[in-house]
């Protein structure tokens, strides 16, 4: 009956859907980006201002897709069209560069994340993790271990801090550091490891920045997808020139020095 | 995984319990009344099938948590949200597959027609026996196929858990979310294993339905 009550749905509504889905197809090349970029969930924010400042020297525009980096890691292994990769780890670029995803040589250090405990409550967190030794909140989000290299690094500072198994019950995962931040930002975790980028959003609060000795630095590579597409190269060098690394400390990442500077397409 | 299995297993019963209790009155009602708030009532009911999970999501994430409605009354149990827990889920879930269970439960019960109940006033049935002496086993068809397809969907179930779960092992990593994780490290053999399960498991369900949906249509020319 349920089956039957669907084909009556579906035969009412196939002809609007079938023209609407016409008019779409026929429109939908003028929403086309230029290039596409694949962006760790952490550095969403100023990929986007990267790529509005990129658009308003170049006219090419830039489409930006998040996610953890494993998930997006796992897409394009399999044939997903975008051109760079900005990952937040140094293994899955070179792993992209090994498997003949990436194009050797093109992968280097954009920005070396950090990570923040931060609560929406200014009285939680007195600028050190003593608040984690306590019981006064019932939910710590983090970003996957296993997925998102800002996950990984939380869990490393747990251990650090000898709280790995005390803690493990009261943990809870986002899918990438930007569903982290949403645990914590929607009140349902009353605290949660984020990426600095993230504080800009985040709205005051109180927070803990974490000492960069107590996880291996989270290195976050960019690497080249597609050989031939000079749009792409001209936004990693972009990416590498004053202009691109001034947005990128802007928001709160540290930088890697560069030997050699930046080609010189854009001075 | 064995754990993942076991914890999809006891959300989707415990949904499909809930929902035959609440659902299937509710479908019971919904065939007989053609009023105006029926019909209202009957248009919420089905918008799980429209609505994106992740509409369904955000508003359970903002809804069970400490700001929302739920919150007082948690508070007084010491409970300070109920995202990232099985009780949770089992909410969401209930509210995701209710058009499952009261669709094929409401369209059973209009089969049944009035004759059936006027015949048992006459033997002096009050309502409620009629409800389970008459109703229900005539609109069983509909009632059992309601009661797979919600069991069935809430097994499949992916966008609600995904937000407001927080994959944690045992209490919210259910199956649809661990075959994500599988793929998402890599492990593919594991995804294989669980994603080739669930196949062979919804053929089964969409022929089981099939077959019943015949069986009741068979019966009623």
């Amino acid at each position: 009956m349920m089956i039957r009550w669907l084909e009556t749905v579906a035969r009412r509504v196939a002809a609007p859907v079938v023209a609407s889905l016409v008019l779409l197809i026929a429109g939908s090349p003028a929403f086309a980006a230029d290039l596409r970029v694949a962006v760790a969930a952490n550095f969403g924010a100023p990929a986007q201002q990267l790529a509005e400042a990129f658009e308003a020297e170049t006219g090419t525009r830039v489409a930006i897709s998040t996610g953890s980096s494993g998930a997006l890691f796992a897409q394009i292994t399999q044939g997903a069209p975008f051109a760079i990769l900005l990952s937040a780890d140094e293994a899955r670029p070179k792993a992209l560069v090994d498997q003949g995803f990436a194009v050797k040589g093109s992968q280097f250090t954009y920005a070396l994340g950090r990570l923040v405990l931060w609560s929406p409550d200014a009285e939680l967190i007195d600028s050190s993790p003593a608040i984690l030794e306590t019981d006064r909140f019932s939910h710590l989000a983090i970003a996957n271990p296993q997925t998102a290299p800002y996950g990984a690094a939380a869990m490393e500072v747990l251990g650090a801090l000898g709280l790995e198994e005390e803690l493990a019950v009261r943990i809870v995962t986002g899918e990438s550091i930007a569903q982290a931040f949403g645990f914590v930002q929607s009140g349902n975790a009353e605290l949660g490891f984020i990426a600095s980028s993230q504080l800009a959003t985040a709205g005051g609060g109180s927070i803990w920045i974490v000492p960069e000795e107590l996880h291996a630095p989270i290195r976050q590579d960019a690497v080249l997808l597609e050989a031939g597409n000079d749009d792409a190269k001209a936004f990693l060098d972009f990416l590498r020139s004053s202009k691109g690394r001034e947005i990128v400390a802007q928001f709160g990442y540290g930088l890697v020095e560069t030997t050699q500077p930046a080609p010189s397409i854009y001075g | 995984m064995v754990e993942a299995i076991v914890l999809t297993l006891q959300l989707a019963s415990l949904t499909t319990l809930i929902l035959l209790i609440v659902g299937v009155p509710l479908g019971f009602w919904l065939a007989r009344d053609t009023g105006i708030i029926a019909s209202v009532v009957s248009a919420l009911v089905a918008l799980p099938l429209v609505l994106p999970p992740t509409v369904l999501g955000f508003y359970l994430l903002i809804g069970l948590g400490p700001n929302g409605p739920l919150a007082p009354m948690l508070a007084a149990t010491g409970i300070r949200t109920l995202a990232f827990s099985f009780p949770g889920l089992v909410i969401g879930s209930v509210l995701f597959s209710l058009p499952f269970m009261v669709q094929p439960a409401r369209n059973g019960f209009a089969g049944v027609g009035r004759e059936a109940f006027e015949a048992a006033a006459t033997l002096r049935a009050g309502p409620l026996d009629s409800f389970f002496s008459v109703a229900l086993p005539l609109a069983r068809g509909g009632v059992v196929t309601g009661a797979i397809l919600s069991f069935a969907h809430t097994i499949g179930e992916f966008g609600v858990v995904l937000m407001i779960g927080g994959n944690i092992p045992g209490e919210t990593r259910v199956l649809s979310i661990a075959i994500f994780d599988a793929v998402e490290q890599g492990d593919w053999g594991a995804a294989h294993q669980m994603s080739a399960g669930l196949l062979a498991f919804a053929f089964v369900v969409i022929l089981t339905t099939t077959l019943i949906e015949k069986r009741a249509g068979g019966r009623a020319r």
